[in-house]
């Protein structure tokens, strides 16, 4: 996007793709672009998926059912294998988790230009990131969530006596009863690290992917950019190898994209089993 | 100068960190493959199973790497230390 009229150096193409479209300042900053683009995204998958439950047959399914059942079938499969506790909220925060989670990824997908570009030219916004999970503050909001749902089934699972007491015995096992005050301090320690790295970092891992793969798009970009806008040096053989190294890239995309949908999905199993097991 | 010097570092310090990140997953994707192999061929009833397992794995190995990436692109593009040495 040109910041006036002439073509952008590369280093300010770059740096205008990386903000997002924020009002407010400090705390109080909103990124609207990414409460936007996740909300429409929500809406929008979510809405179908509700339309293709509400039009099920038990008979021959539809082709959409169809799809819509494999998916649930599969992530229904993972949780009854990992989780061994007894919840009616797993599953379908699990299919919420996937589903969404993969769907704001795919947004990836879209030419990095596209969506900034109707945002400019139709509602005259200067800038907009597409990817709701390339900004670390929705990544967070989704981990944070996942954690206080940990310390809730841990809480409802084991009872508030039955949490406290794991926190301080848990790794380190004593009868003694002198050993036991000694290994209290260091269980609760090695509890908090434990406890504060789950969230941490399932939203950085998520982020840590989404935003390299949106940054190595704009790059990649930038070589078409070279044999057009004529600011970097010219050369007809880079809007070939933009185009070879997009689609290249964009194909082990779609491979990470789902990957790491997957692994949010299956790591929220994992902690939401290991919170309502007791030893 | 105080400037070329701190960029000259920083990229230095972002080429360290993608590089040490793509070692370290390149070694664990390895090893991770190779024990995959020998467990489907000790069991080929298990591939599926063994086949999702290792992309589990396989996410949990791409963190850090992805995080330290992450980190470089945010200080070759974004640098957040920059503004010390331009005076504010």
């Amino acid at each position: 996007m040109a910041s006036g009229s002439a073509a952008p150096t590369a280093n300010e193409y770059i740096s205008h793709h990386l903000v997002n479209h924020h009002v407010g300042h400090g705390f109080w900053t909103f990124h609207l672009d990414t409460l936007i683009m996740s909300g429409l995204v929500g809406i929008v998958v979510f809405g179908l998926m509700a339309w293709a439950a509400r039009n099920a047959t038990a008979g021959v399914p539809g082709k959409f059912q169809a799809f819509v059942e494999i998916v649930l079938g599969m992530v229904d499969q993972q949780c009854r294998d990992t989780f061994h506790g007894k919840s009616e909220l797993v599953t379908p925060l699990a299919i919420t988790v996937f589903v969404w989670v993969f769907c704001m990824n795919a947004l990836d997908l879209i030419p990095v230009d596209f969506i900034p570009w109707i945002m400019h030219n139709v509602f005259g916004v200067e800038h907009w990131k597409a990817v709701p999970t390339t900004d670390p503050n929705a990544t967070f909001a989704m981990s944070l969530t996942v954690f206080a749902l940990i310390l809730i089934f841990n809480v409802k699972f084991k009872g508030v006596g039955g949490f406290v007491h794991e926190i301080f015995t848990a790794p380190f096992h004593s009868d003694n009863i002198l050993l036991q005050i000694v290994f209290a301090p260091i269980n609760l320690v090695l509890r908090f690290v434990e406890e504060l790295a789950k969230p941490v970092s399932l939203a950085l891992r998520l982020f840590g992917n989404m935003f390299a793969g949106e940054v190595l798009f704009i790059l990649m970009v930038l070589l078409a950019g070279a044999w057009t806008w004529q600011s970097i040096g010219t050369s007809s053989l880079s809007m070939i190898g933009h185009v070879v190294l997009s689609l290249g890239w964009g194909i082990f995309h779609i491979l990470i994209i789902t990957l790491q949908a997957f692994i949010f999905m299956m790591l929220t199993i994992v902690y939401m089993s290991l919170a309502s097991e007791s030893h | 100068m105080e400037l070329a010097l701190f960029l000259g570092n920083t990229q230095i310090a972002a080429a360290l960190l993608i590089g040490m990140g793509a070692l370290g997953t390149a070694i664990g994707f390895g090893i991770l493959g190779g024990r995959f192999l020998e467990s489907v061929a000790r069991q080929p009833e298990l591939l599926n199973t063994q086949r999702v397992n290792m992309f589990i794995v396989a996410g949990l190995l791409d963190a850090f790497t992805a995080i330290a990436t992450a980190i470089a692109i945010l200080l070759l593009y974004a640098n957040p230390l920059v503004s010390q040495i331009r005076g504010g």
